[in-house]
């Protein structure tokens, strides 16, 4: 076995075997895509629920519509006691032909939602009665909107997050730790490259990616979760890649600089979190205000999360990796450089 | 390397170095043979570790010469690197990996197969533990697989720095017969430790350092010898009367403590066949000087490890 080989699968093995870095690359990131994915799972698709009483063309007509969920009520007395307490948004009863329409003020979105809906219901039953023809005819259809449901941008998100979690944590810990120990003395009295040696660990935080990659991917598209791939998909390979390498010079610096696996840590989750908070892993970025959009712009992980969620979700092509690849190269061709400088053999 | 080559395996000349104000080498020379087993002993601090960086070509000395099997081991001599084993610090493993696997990689970083593990694992007695991990062994088996480490590429020269620190006297020992069994497979061996005890069991020859300087460098015996020390001779308590203890020839002195009778003599032998004339031999034990008392006679101060 060459040198090369031998040095990724001691690197490879001595990072599985360990738990603690496999919960922190793995299942971390994914807790987190479990829980904004069901938490923010609902929004938006939910359909409003208020109360009915009695029976008519109105109700049924409001039953057969997609907005609305019914509740019975026995009498309207007790209906708008529920409205009155918070429970219910509106309740509406009809009685031959009277319809009545009680609602919260309080919740003006819910109220506007549920008078639009009643008022068009009965409206459109009115229209009916008269046997009329009608003037105007709305045409309506659903087009494919800039917004993305909540699990469409948490998946590319997260994912590129856990990418930066273990690029940085994996180079910033590894080098620490080797210097602390002594192997980096080892192998420098060994006849064999930095290069190799480095070589070697960048391909397995690579491949850690690539895994992090299917995982992440494999739960999202569970019913639970609903995440839809586009047919691009695959474009996303080299943006962990490069989102890697990136990342891994991000902790090779952190490495350089810090002398126990304590304060590696320390410094890492310093660069890490606020990356992870501006670069839109867990909110899309076009909700925060302008000066801190542009602020996100100076981190990789806006980047690589843009890119990601072009190619994963929106189904954009090729051209839509221009941008993120290049600043995520330049990115690494910069800290690498400096990281290579400050490097440190021995304490 | 050919017989008309063979010379001297280590070469260090009137060496320096200094870290800021501190002079940590302050002139070191010495030679080591090549099979030879060379100890520099010395306390903490003494400059032992600095001198034996500087050999392996991990530092630069401020001035002064270095041969390592005839090179200059700095900067970084990649043909030299094979021939060279370093011992470091018990901790120096990657993580999580068994024995085996230590070894087989830190083999494969100088192109050797997995062929000699088994070999290496056997010298340092841990073959029942190849499937380990390196975290799970005691003091003693890490100290054992690190020089197991820094033997795998079958080295021409080997350094070990302080191996027997902090392991208990069984571990010791087991690693004396380690390091014996390195030497008898042809090996120089460079051995610093303050353990003046081991320098005088394993070493050919040893440099006594103290503050960045040799003091004294010999073979343990004749250093000890050269101090000119008297012997001292232990007998029970009442083994013989007092006064014809000091009657016998070549007897300097004579002390009765409560449980022994030592005489002090400069010629042991005549001393104990005149003893053993007399019958008189009940619990003897002989105490000759030691590397510590030489270390004393140099620096004038006691020897603290």
């Amino acid at each position: 076995m060459t040198a090369f080989t031998s040095l990724s699968i001691a690197m490879i093995k001595g990072f599985y075997r360990d738990r603690t870095s496999l919960f922190f690359m793995f299942v971390f990131p994914l807790m987190f895509l479990v829980i904004f994915g069901l938490l923010l799972g609902g929004s938006g698709g939910e359909r409003t629920k208020i109360g009915v009483v009695g029976d008519g063309p109105v109700i049924a007509a409001l039953g057969a519509g997609e907005a609305l969920e019914l509740q019975r009520f026995d009498d309207l007395d007790t209906a708008v006691r529920q409205v009155v307490d918070g429970d219910l948004p509106a309740v509406v009863a009809q009685d031959g032909d009277d319809v009545r329409l009680r609602f919260a003020a309080s919740d003006r979105a819910a109220a506007g939602v549920v008078t639009g809906i009643v008022s068009g219901v009965v409206n459109e039953a009115n229209l009916a009665a008269t046997g009329q023809p009608r003037t105007f005819v709305l045409d309506q259809r659903p087009v494919e909107d800039v917004s993305l449901k909540p699990i469409q941008y948490l998946t590319p998100g997260i994912l590129s997050w856990g990418v930066s979690i273990s690029a940085v944590f994996g180079a910033a810990l590894t080098l620490v730790s080797w210097r602390k120990k002594q192997v980096l003395r080892r192998i420098r009295l060994a006849p064999v490259g930095v290069g190799t040696v480095l070589v070697s660990r960048v391909l397995v935080s690579i491949g850690t990616a690539l895994l992090q990659g299917v995982v992440f991917v494999a739960v999202a598209v569970l019913p639970v979760f609903g995440l839809t791939l586009s047919g691009q998909w695959y474009l996303a390979i080299p943006l962990l890649v490069l989102g890697t390498l990136a990342f891994f010079s991000v902790g090779m610096l952190v490495g350089a600089f810090c002398r126990t696996e304590e304060a590696a840590s320390g410094a890492a989750n310093a660069v890490v979190l606020p990356m992870s908070f501006l670069g839109g892993t867990f909110f899309p970025v076009e909700q925060a205000p302008d000066w801190l959009q542009t602020v996100s712009l100076v981190f990789p992980l806006r980047h690589m999360n843009d890119g990601m969620v072009d190619v994963l979700v929106r189904g954009k092509g090729i051209e839509a990796l221009a941008v993120p690849s290049a600043v995520l190269i330049g990115f690494t061709l910069v800290v690498g450089l400096v990281a290579t400088r400050v490097f440190r053999w021995e304490d | 390397m050919t017989e008309g080559e063979r010379g001297p395996a280590v070469v260090v000349q009137d060496v320096r170095k200094s870290y800021g104000d501190l002079v940590a080498v302050d002139g070191v020379s010495f030679t080591v043979a090549e099979g030879e087993f060379f100890g520099i002993l010395g306390p903490n601090g003494a400059g032992k570790t600095t001198v034996l960086e500087i050999v392996e070509g991990l530092r630069q000395a401020d001035s002064g010469f270095v041969r390592l099997l005839g090179q200059d081991p700095w900067p970084r001599n990649s043909a030299l690197l094979p021939r060279i084993g370093v011992q470091l610090q018990a901790s120096s493993f990657f993580e999580r990996l068994t024995a085996k696997e230590q070894l087989g990689t830190f083999g494969s970083l100088y192109g050797v197969g997995e062929a000699v593990v088994a070999d290496m694992l056997e010298l340092v007695g841990l073959t029942d533990k190849a499937d380990v991990q390196e975290n799970e062994l005691s003091g003693g088996q890490r100290q054992r697989l690190s020089i197991a480490c820094a033997l795998v590429h079958d080295p021409d020269v080997v350094f070990l720095d302080e191996p027997t620190a902090a392991l208990d006297p069984q571990a010791r020992r087991n690693l004396w017969d380690v390091l014996r069994a390195i030497q008898q497979r042809g090996k120089t061996v460079v051995l610093t430790t303050h353990h003046l005890d081991e320098a005088e069991i394993l070493c050919d020859r040893v440099a006594i350092v103290d503050r960045g300087r040799v003091l004294a460098m010999d073979s343990p015996a004749a250093l000890v010898r050269g101090l000119d020390a008297p012997t001292t001779v232990l007998l029970q308590r009442g083994a013989l009367p007092i006064a014809e203890a000091r009657a016998l020839a070549g007897v300097d002195d004579v002390v009765e403590s409560e449980v022994a009778l030592s005489l002090s003599t400069r010629t042991p032998a005549p001393v104990l066949s005149a003893l053993a004339e007399r019958g008189a031999l009940d619990g003897l034990q002989v105490r000759t000087a030691t590397l510590e008392d030489v270390f004393l006679d140099l620096t004038g101060r006691e020897y603290r490890a």
